[in-house]
């Protein structure tokens, strides 16, 4: 113990970064310093906007997931629901373009609000199975994920939805403002306000709190039926934007949307230290887990890592960010 | 007290199935007044504290404030009434900071929005305002447990608050810490808080309360001016029979060292240095955090070892398996039956085959280890009705019987019961004390961890003082009065004032 004290603070300003942040900051440069290396053209301007732009989507599904996370739970269902929102929402485009084929923005409305109004319900029902029937969560979202990417199939016969207007490619999908893409724009605004939600609002702490110790939380008198469907709603809503946004980019509704990224959500909220214990989580690191598993992902690329390589480092990195996790909740609930 | 009662309860009761846990319970509380509810464990204290506090909804019974007739459906429809409790159980969110969890569930600012200034500086001048020394910002995993406890009592001051409940508030609290809690205590009853307190602890709570109502199996009992009562007539009353020795005198014969352990260094623990001997009982007393456990866990192996040298039966044995010492003969009885002691969910059969079944081929015989089960409950006195429960509905102390069970059911010569009787009441624990005197005097070595100094005092025939991780003294069976042993709680023998004034000024 006393050893310890006595050590000057520079060498132990590591272990506080690790402490406060996380596995995150560690992984983060080296996998700069490895792809400099690698691949000369990964830190070339033209590569990190499209980087940026690329991790839009894991970015949103993350922070979803995040909520869900920090209550103590998480969801599976999250790819489901991507690809649930894709197809129905493009069915109901093409079923109302052709009641309205002249007012392309009701098209659009009706698609999107189909999209989310789909997502509301697998959240609704998530959160209904974990918060009032006491399912566990893994079960839950993982049946749920089950019964959406069937329907998403059986609804579409395993064909995507083609004949969009090309009005909601254009702007959701390849579309820009002041020179910034409009996915790039919808995620900034988004983590904007689930920073809000989750570091000032009244909400936010009570997420934290049902994480940290629900029943502490229900003796403070916390609904926290409430909260937990809240959260499984918000992360399910998230996901539809996310399918909304990359039905936008292929310009079909497809039910293969999404196929790996529970995992890859799970992935990015654990590197970035959420605890899956709940109760631990930060928005800014969530969104730079998410980037840097892209980051991964395109170095790998560059430098011509196989794509079944690939999945096998991504899987590694999880488990590792997991050990570290359980190595930091000791340092930090031991002191 | 003729003014007209704060909170009135008549008639309270609540029946779970098969248990009437509370049986038309009478109760009324005045403003600036301090009520003990007193009993047994399992006599009703807990189910009447979470009713007047909204965590559970009476079978029957009203409540009323101020002449006022209330039905809870939650804490918060109590909280705002102005009743708050002070959980037993801490309700507090280990990785939120001190500020946040005592605004928890109404956290100022405007509308939705948090405003994390005004709640610190809120905290701040409630923390002050009861002289705790606690840093709002810092987070409460990282805090002692007393200072868990103080921040569950400051989290209680707020609101217009005129009834404050508090269940065993001192359990883990030092004495000074005690002394300021009652400080705090007189000055809310003097702003006319009516306050409802359990503890078990007479000798604190006879200089703060004015009334006593003793509860035993769910039903009332009486209640009377704490002036009239004395330690032992409340006892008697409790326990519905007169309990004057529930210790046993146990014979002692000592034998051959079968423990030897000799500048053991481990987490939180200095160069320990004892020994544990056949046929006789060695006592560990010290505060709530002096290493007592830790020293007995790094002996069992439950936690790391990095010096010294512990000898079992004359093999090293230092930082072994846990499996390997259990298999060779050593017993450890943990304190926290609920996490480490049993399986809730099962069974007291099953939780004891997990024992028995370490003999023997690969197939289980089951009928042989139910006749076994049937022989160890009998002799741990778990009545036969209990049997075929699941253990997480049993009482504190028929649980503690099923854990002695365990005990029982292997073969050891060496058996630590680390809190043998934590959350036990009276009369089982006399029939655990005879346990373990028959233990001892079939020529096993025992060891009783306790934070109850009598307990300690009591059954040891020789016993072994622990502060700040160090061992301060060992003490033969004659030195064990409570004046000497506890010279030895703090660092410095014969200087505990001093000590306890030094970690006062020292911010760790």
């Amino acid at each position: 113990m006393m050893q310890a004290n006595s050590k000057p603070s520079l060498a132990a300003l590591p272990l506080r970064i690790f402490i406060k942040l996380g596995v995150l900051p560690f992984f983060l440069i080296a996998a700069i310093v490895i792809f400099t290396i690698a691949a000369p053209n990964f830190l070339s301007p033209q590569n990190l906007i499209n980087v940026a732009r690329q991790s839009v989507y894991l970015v949103l599904v993350s922070l979803g997931q995040m909520l869900v996370l920090i209550s103590g739970g998480f969801d599976l269902s999250v790819g489901t629901v991507i690809a649930l929102s894709s197809v129905v929402s493009a069915l109901a485009m093409t079923w109302a373009a052709q009641i309205f084929p002249d007012t392309v923005w009701l098209v659009i409305l009706i698609g999107a609000s189909a999209g989310f109004a789909v997502a509301l319900i697998v959240g609704a029902v998530n959160g209904i199975g974990v918060a009032l029937f006491d399912v566990s969560p893994f079960i839950m979202t993982l049946g749920v994920s089950s019964v959406g990417t069937g329907l998403a199939l059986f609804l579409t016969g395993g064909v995507p939805v083609s004949g969009l207007p090309f009005a909601f490619g254009d702007t959701f999908g390849f579309g820009r403002v002041f020179g910034v893409p409009v996915p790039v724009v919808i995620a900034v605004i988004a983590i904007l306000a689930m920073w809000v939600l989750m570091a000032r609002t009244r909400v936010g702490a009570r997420i934290y709190a049902v994480g940290g110790n629900i029943k502490a939380a229900h003796l403070s008198a916390i609904n926290t039926r409430g909260v937990l469907i809240l959260v499984y709603g918000l992360c399910a809503v998230i996901a539809a934007l996310t399918g909304l946004l990359l039905t936008a980019r292929v310009e079909s509704g497809d039910a293969n949307l999404g196929g790996t990224i529970a995992m890859e959500s799970i992935a990015a909220c654990v590197i970035a230290g959420v605890s899956l214990r709940g109760g631990i989580g930060r928005v800014e690191n969530v969104v730079l887990g998410a980037f840097f598993i892209i980051l991964v992902q395109n170095g790998m690329n560059l430098a011509q890592v196989s794509s079944y390589m690939q999945m096998v480092l991504i899987g590694l990195l999880l488990i590792l960010a997991v050990i570290f996790d359980q190595l930091r909740y000791r340092m930090i609930v031991k002191g | 007290m003729t003014s007209k009662p704060l909170l009135q309860a008549r008639g309270l009761s609540k029946a779970y199935p098969g248990v009437l846990a509370l049986d038309a319970v009478d109760f009324d509380l005045y403003a600036g007044e301090l009520h003990v509810l007193f009993g047994e464990n399992g006599a009703g204290k807990s189910t009447m504290i979470s009713l007047l506090a909204g965590a559970n909804t009476p079978t029957s019974g009203t409540i009323e404030i101020r002449g006022e007739p209330v039905q809870f459906a939650s804490v918060a429809d109590a909280q705002a009434k102005g009743i708050h409790t002070v959980f037993q159980e801490f309700s507090l969110i280990p990785t939120m900071s001190v500020a946040q969890n005592m605004f928890l569930g109404h956290e100022p600012g405007l509308g939705p929005f948090l405003s994390p200034r005004a709640m610190r500086q809120r905290a701040k001048k409630i923390l002050s305002d009861l002289s705790f020394d606690i840093d709002p910002d810092m987070t409460v995993a990282r805090l002692s447990r007393a200072q868990q406890q103080m921040v569950e009592i400051a989290k209680a001051m707020q609101g217009d608050l005129s009834v404050l409940i508090l269940d065993e508030p001192t359990a883990s609290l030092t004495d000074r810490e005690v002394d300021q809690l009652f400080e705090v205590i007189a000055r809310l009853k003097s702003e006319g808080v009516g306050i409802i307190y359990i503890s078990h602890r007479v000798h604190e709570f006879e200089r703060i309360a004015e009334r006593v109502t003793v509860l035993r199996d769910g039903a009332h009992i009486g209640t009377a001016p704490m002036a009239d009562m004395t330690e032992q007539s409340l006892v008697d009353m409790m326990a519905g029979r007169e309990i004057r020795d529930i210790y046993p005198t146990i014979a002692h014969r000592p034998g051959e060292v079968i423990l030897d352990v000799q500048g053991l260094g481990a987490p939180g623990i200095e160069h320990a240095s004892f020994q544990v001997r056949r046929g006789e009982v060695l006592g560990v007393a010290g505060l709530v955090g002096s290493g007592k456990s830790r020293l007995f866990r790094s002996v069992m192996g439950l936690n790391p070892t990095h010096a010294g040298q512990v000898r079992f039966k004359g093999q090293d044995v230092t930082g072994a398996q846990t499996r390997k010492l259990v298999k060779a003969g050593a017993w450890y009885l943990s304190p926290d039956r609920k996490h480490e002691g049993l399986i809730l969910a099962e069974t007291p059969q099953v939780n004891l085959v997990m024992d028995l079944m370490a003999e023997g081929g690969p197939l289980l015989r089951l009928r042989q280890l139910g006749t076994r089960a049937a022989e160890i409950f009998g002799h741990v006195e778990l009545p036969e009705s209990y049997r075929a429960r699941v253990v997480g509905k049993l009482s504190g102390g028929n649980q503690q019987k099923v854990l002695f069970g365990k005990a029982f059911g292997h073969e050891a010569d060496l058996y630590i019961f680390d809190e043998p009787t934590v959350g036990v009441d009276m009369g089982t624990r006399a029939a655990l004390y005879r346990l373990i005197a028959e233990l001892a005097e079939a020529g096993k070595a025992v060891v009783v961890i306790s934070s109850d100094l009598p307990e300690v005092m009591n059954l040891a025939h020789r016993a072994i003082v622990l502060a700040n991780g160090k061992i301060t003294a060992e003490l033969p069976r004659e030195d064990l009065r409570e004046d000497i042993v506890l010279r030895y709680f703090f660092d410095q023998p014969g200087a505990s004032q001093q000590t306890q004034k030094d970690t006062e000024g020292s911010p760790a």
